[in-house]
């Protein structure tokens, strides 16, 4: 917790999400739907960090994101860490991992994909090639590079 | 294999594969007569195609089972908005086993969620068309008299024709070497090789037929398309090296055949018909007896 966090409101109840690259942050409220439940979200972007240069930070007030869900933003922000906080306090600590599976929160980009013309819910499985991320549609079996998404 | 859907070759098993080829052997041996009398297939064709639809339609037909179907988009509720997760939910309840095809890619998964019947992808956009590969298997097998370690060319179009990914990924059970022979802007596409490669398949580029005619054992064909090339030039410059002709084959191996999923257009010359070589009709006619035996063994039969 340093200075940056100071900055910006201490939240009761809810999540911190921490080391977030910087131009991650609005992508991240949007993919996880931090923002839909009509409760304070305060959202820091290029702060400056001694990790990254600069980042990007969440605060949600109200919502404690999962292991599970965070680690569906570990392509966009794979040195994330989260804070569950309940009473002001850090309850709990994590960092994302790379899933095996990626579900419904991203779409295809492939036009073609049946995903992209009906109501699917879209599942990729991820793949590591050296150092590439590779993400394999489920439908239409097409692989991206990860930051094709 | 009852009840399963045939969506993608890579979910099959080369057990399970060499079954289904061994079911089909048999089928053209001795046909079986009414085999699957009192089965209704539903053959949902959403964009046109002659010989997988007629050769499904065929293959029911002959096995004593009804079809019912549309062979075009235009006279279905989807024109009116209706999504294919409905359409195809509605259709699994009114038959045994769907067929589908469809222009989009993924839309044979879409069906198979959609009802719980067995589902055979006739092909989705240019992903997959598992029943092609089983039936170029199943030729392969028959003309060469065995699968493993072939030395197999594919020639022409590598970038867009669905068939030879599959058929080239489902080589990668069988030990074979495999040469690629197109135009560099429509080579085997990086995923493709990725996944060759991953499996330690041998494989290598050409630019040319005459590079790969006295190596191989199989020459897999598919159209090289004029609309593929920016300009009327670039196509003219490459188009004779994808063309075969009667004369090319001077050099090749006896036991070597020509393969192609057809339609051909210009790709093949006609001189080849006559040649020991030619293998395509052949190829063309095992579409019946590989979707007889898909369909027996979906059925439980």
């Amino acid at each position: 917790m340093g200075e940056t966090q100071l900055s910006v409101a201490a939240i009761e109840n809810g999540t911190v999400i921490d080391h977030i690259p910087a131009g991650q942050g609005m992508r991240i409220v949007r993919l996880l739907k931090l923002a839909d439940h009509k409760k304070k979200v305060t959202l820091g972007l290029n702060l400056p960090s001694k990790s990254l240069g600069y980042k990007d930070l969440i605060k949600v007030e109200g919502r404690e994101v999962s292991e599970e869900e965070a680690n569906q933003i570990a392509l966009f922000a794979p040195k994330a860490t989260l804070n569950i906080i309940r009473n002001y306090r850090i309850e709990k600590k994590f960092a994302v991992t790379l899933p095996t599976t990626i579900s419904k929160i991203l779409t295809c980009p492939n036009q073609q994909c049946i995903t992209n013309h009906e109501q699917v819910q879209t599942q990729f499985r991820v793949s590591r090639f050296g150092h590439r991320v590779m993400l394999h549609c489920d439908f239409c079996e097409k692989g991206f590079a990860h930051d094709c998404y | 294999m009852k009840g399963r859907d045939i969506v993608s070759i890579k979910e099959l098993s080369k057990e399970q594969i060499l079954a289904i080829l061994t079911r089909a052997e048999e089928m053209k041996k001795n046909p079986p007569g009414s085999l699957l009398k009192g089965h209704l297939m539903a053959s949902c064709f959403f964009e046109p195609s002659t010989r997988t639809r007629l050769s499904f339609e065929s293959a029911m037909k002959r096995l004593g089972g009804e079809v019912i179907g549309f062979s075009d988009a235009g006279s279905t509720a989807t024109q009116k908005g209706e999504s294919l997760y409905d359409a195809m939910k509605m259709i699994g309840f009114y038959s045994d086993v769907v067929v589908i095809r469809h222009p989009l890619e993924g839309a044979a998964k879409q069906a198979a969620y959609a009802t719980n019947k067995p589902v055979i992808n006739a092909g989705d956009g240019a992903n997959e068309h598992p029943s092609q590969t089983l039936l170029d298997l199943l030729t392969i097998k028959e003309c060469q008299g065995k699968m493993e370690g072939l030395n197999i060319a594919f020639v022409g179009d590598l970038l867009y024709g669905r068939t030879v990914h599959s058929l080239a990924l489902a080589l990668r059970l069988f030990d074979c070497r495999l040469y690629f022979v197109a135009p560099s802007l429509l080579a085997m596409p990086d995923t493709i090789c990725q996944q060759l490669r991953q499996a330690g398949v041998p494989f290598s580029f050409h630019q040319s037929m005459e590079d790969v005619m006295d190596k191989v054992d199989i020459l897999y064909m598919t159209r090289v398309q004029k609309e593929r090339f920016a300009n009327q030039e670039e196509y003219l410059n490459v188009k004779d090296n994808f063309i075969l002709t009667s004369r090319m084959l001077e050099k090749c191996q006896k036991q070597m055949k020509v393969l192609h999923p057809l339609p051909r257009v210009n790709e093949i010359d006609v001189s080849v018909d006559a040649t020991p070589f030619a293998h395509y009709f052949n190829q063309a006619e095992n579409g019946l007896y590989v979707r007889q035996a898909l369909l027996a063994m979906l059925l439980g039969k």
